[in-house]
């Protein structure tokens, strides 16, 4: 027989180690059976949209690098394309491959953290973390070599990047691509087939396919419920027709997926990686672009395969030096809409998981 | 590569099922009527050839006499998209139905789009702020709020 | 309670929490005058107290947006925050003395930062970590940030940068040790 038990809401949030940031959750708890959740956000509203109606169009940049700040290079990317795709504006050779290079990087800098956090909040407290801030420090390193920057990077500039890689670049980001396989193995070895990691993530946290996609899911989260979408390959930008990688998809979409994911992205996108760096073409590393651009009136939605899921940017223009409107699809932020649903019937300690396998930046839910 | 559908054509499918619920069209979106919205949303994401099972995106754009919804849908099946838009020109009290019933991805984007923008979203099951705070005067991102 | 009358009562304390904090509260910096008066025996206690003190710091988790990630870097094995007494990250205010306020905060979030810090005990000290907890930034015209923590609570530090540098983080805390080591229980 069951015993039922008064409804107990716990606060959880916004000051709390497993929020990753200042998200606040609150539960309604039945016993330690998660009933309901409701998500309260906006702890890091900053205004951005607002902001960018006021900025030039190159002035935005440095405002997108500080959505999500665990793959800052990967939203200057998507703005870009966005705002290129406005004013028709071609991208030189070299410029696409670098920044392809970037993007790819900075997913693997991102899904360590990913990866790391979420073993984290397994309870495998800091251990797992140190192993991959090991090499996200040496991804930080390259990106300093390139814009000086370990965090917030404002490379990427409106018809390119905003200079050639240094001589040095290129051969330690060989030494890494070389090198990284064997420290995802490692992790492999350490993490994938782990006792306490397969008790705790398998068959945690489901998201079946149609409610995924209902809930317009991206990313790995969309990919781990067994949907192949990746807009790198459904709807190709830059030159990502180019390479050959695969999509890997989950079977089920538990925590345990989700985390299988990111594991076998990273090694998708080491392969994308040596494949941009053979082909690296010489030439300019931005095309000519007024300071002051003004696009032709209008507007465009230009959306990437950001490492969280679909970013998106949706810009209005009014031949203005400044966008009309500025609107960011933050995919951590529609992601968080399927959270209800994975979490119900679980226990407290499994929301933390499952909140943890969504890979959430608070910088991009509350903009 | 995802194929923008032509608006005109798509238009042209529903008003043959909706007539009167077209208030314009051009290549890039369809401009459908606020009354008929949530009919039009549905007949799109339920005809098996359009098939728009994927709301993407959904944003509110303040052109000063009116507010402009947007709705970017994608079929994961076809791979193809549309962009949908409704206008709503009260100023005062800009209304139109929500789709959450549909999409449930509506549901955090239709109350930032209220928070931000101050548009109602007629059916929404939790309207109220979701990044500023109770008590909060104004909507931050109608061009008139300085 | 239900929750929406939950969600009014934090929208008003948060509209009261503006109002009043509309100007910076004055750094607590009279540390920087060299000559402070101390007497021979409390001298001896004040050093071998403020000796121990700033060697062994504990920090409280307090990350907010972009620097959290180089205070965690700080804290990883390649900055190693742990070289100046600062082990471990505390979770709970009540364990800790020392909050960096790493990164922008909004009014939302403000009657939160002011609560943890009233929940520290004595005595305690505030590191504003980046430009946004300074000034508030690139954000600082923005409708919803405030203007630099110090209208919520006292700073003893400022570290610039967007976000500091591990090392610019570093750097703030050998500031806070030189401030504490001057520290004297008499004023206290």
């Amino acid at each position: 027989m069951a015993i039922r038990t008064e409804p107990f809401i716990l606060n959880m949030g916004p000051q709390h180690p497993s929020t990753h940031g200042v998200l606040r959750l609150r539960v309604t708890l039945d016993g330690e059976v998660v009933t309901d959740v409701e998500l309260v956000m906006g702890y890091l509203h900053r205004g951005i949209e607002k902001l960018g109606e006021n900025r030039t169009y190159a002035q935005i940049i440095p405002l997108t690098d500080r959505l999500d700040y665990v793959a800052s290079m990967t939203n200057n990317f998507a703005y870009v394309l966005a705002v290129e795709k406005l004013a028709g504006i071609e991208v030189p050779e070299r410029a696409e491959y670098l920044r392809i290079i970037m993007a790819e990087m900075m997913r693997i800098a991102n899904h360590l953290m990913a990866v790391g956090f979420f073993l984290n909040d397994l309870g495998a407290m800091m251990t797992p973390v140190l192993y991959m801030w090991r090499e996200r420090e040496k991804l930080l390193d390259l990106f300093e070599m390139v814009c000086g920057q370990r965090l917030t990077y404002n490379y990427m500039r409106i018809g390119g990047v905003s200079h050639d890689i240094p001589e040095e670049f290129l051969p330690a980001l060989k030494r890494f691509v070389a090198e990284m396989p064997g420290f995802i193995d490692e992790y492999d070895r350490l993490l994938s087939q782990n006792e306490v990691l397969l008790a705790r993530t398998k068959g945690v946290g489901i998201l079946p396919k149609d409610t995924a996609i209902n809930t317009a899911a991206s990313g790995p989260v969309l990919r781990a419920s067994d949907v192949k979408w990746d807009i790198r390959r459904a709807d190709p930008y830059s030159i990502y027709d180019r390479f050959d990688f695969e999509i890997p998809v989950g079977t089920v979409g538990d925590c345990y997926d989700r985390y299988w994911v990111r594991m076998q992205e990273m090694r998708q996108s080491v392969r994308i990686l040596e494949q941009a760096i053979a082909q690296l073409p010489e030439g300019e590393a931005c095309a000519k672009v007024p300071q002051l651009l003004r696009p032709p009136v209008g507007e465009v939605y230009g959306h990437i395969e950001a490492p969280k899921g679909e970013l998106g940017f949706h810009l209005v223009s009014d031949n203005s030096i400044a966008p009309y409107r500025f609107h960011i699809r933050a995919p951590t932020l529609i992601n968080m809409t399927a959270l209800k649903d994975m979490a119900i019937g679980w226990k407290v300690a499994d929301l933390i998981i499952i909140l943890g396998s969504i890979d959430v930046c608070l910088g991009e839910i509350d903009r | 590569m995802t194929k923008a559908l032509n608006g005109e054509e798509v238009a042209k499918k529903i008003a043959k099922k909706f007539p009167g619920s077209i208030a314009a069209a051009d290549k890039a979106a369809v401009v459908v009527t606020s009354k008929s919205l949530y009919q039009v949303a549905e007949f799109l994401k339920n005809t098996r050839t359009l098939d728009f099972d994927y709301l993407t995106n959904l944003t509110a754009v303040d052109y000063t006499d009116y507010f402009e919804v947007v709705y970017h849908l994608i079929s994961l099946r076809h791979n193809h998209s549309v962009v949908l838009k409704a206008r709503c020109y009260d100023r005062d009290k800009p209304a139109v139905p929500s789709v959450v019933s549909l999409w449930r991805a509506a549901d955090f984007q239709e109350r930032e789009a209220y928070d931000l923008m101050g548009i109602i979203f007629e059916g929404h099951p939790n309207l109220k702020r979701l990044l500023l705070w109770e008590g909060f005067v104004g909507h931050p991102l109608r061009r008139d709020y300085l | 309670m239900p929750l929406k009358e939950i969600d009014i009562a934090e929208g008003l304390k948060i509209n009261s929490l503006m109002e009043a904090s509309q100007q910076p509260i004055p750094d607590p910096d009279k540390w920087l005058d060299e000559e402070i008066r101390r007497n021979v025996l409390i001298t001896t206690v004040d050093y071998v107290l403020d000796w121990a003190r700033s060697r062994s710091l504990f920090p409280l988790m307090f990350g907010l947006a972009c620097c959290a990630f180089e205070m965690i870097g700080a804290a990883a094995s390649r900055f190693d925050i742990a070289r100046f007494g600062m082990d471990i990250f505390r979770w709970s205010p009540r364990q800790a003395d020392l909050m960096i306020v790493a990164g922008t905060l909004t009014w939302k979030m403000a009657p939160a930062v002011k609560l943890v810090y009233e929940q520290m005990p004595e005595p305690k000290w505030v590191i504003a970590m980046g430009q946004c907890a300074i000034s508030g930034g690139p954000f600082r015209e923005s409708y919803s940030v405030v203007p630099g923590i110090n209208r919520i609570i006292p700073v003893d530090v400022y570290v610039p940068g967007c976000p500091p540098r591990p090392e610019g983080l570093l750097h703030g805390i050998r500031k806070i040790h030189e401030k504490i080591i001057r520290e004297s229980i008499k004023k206290a």
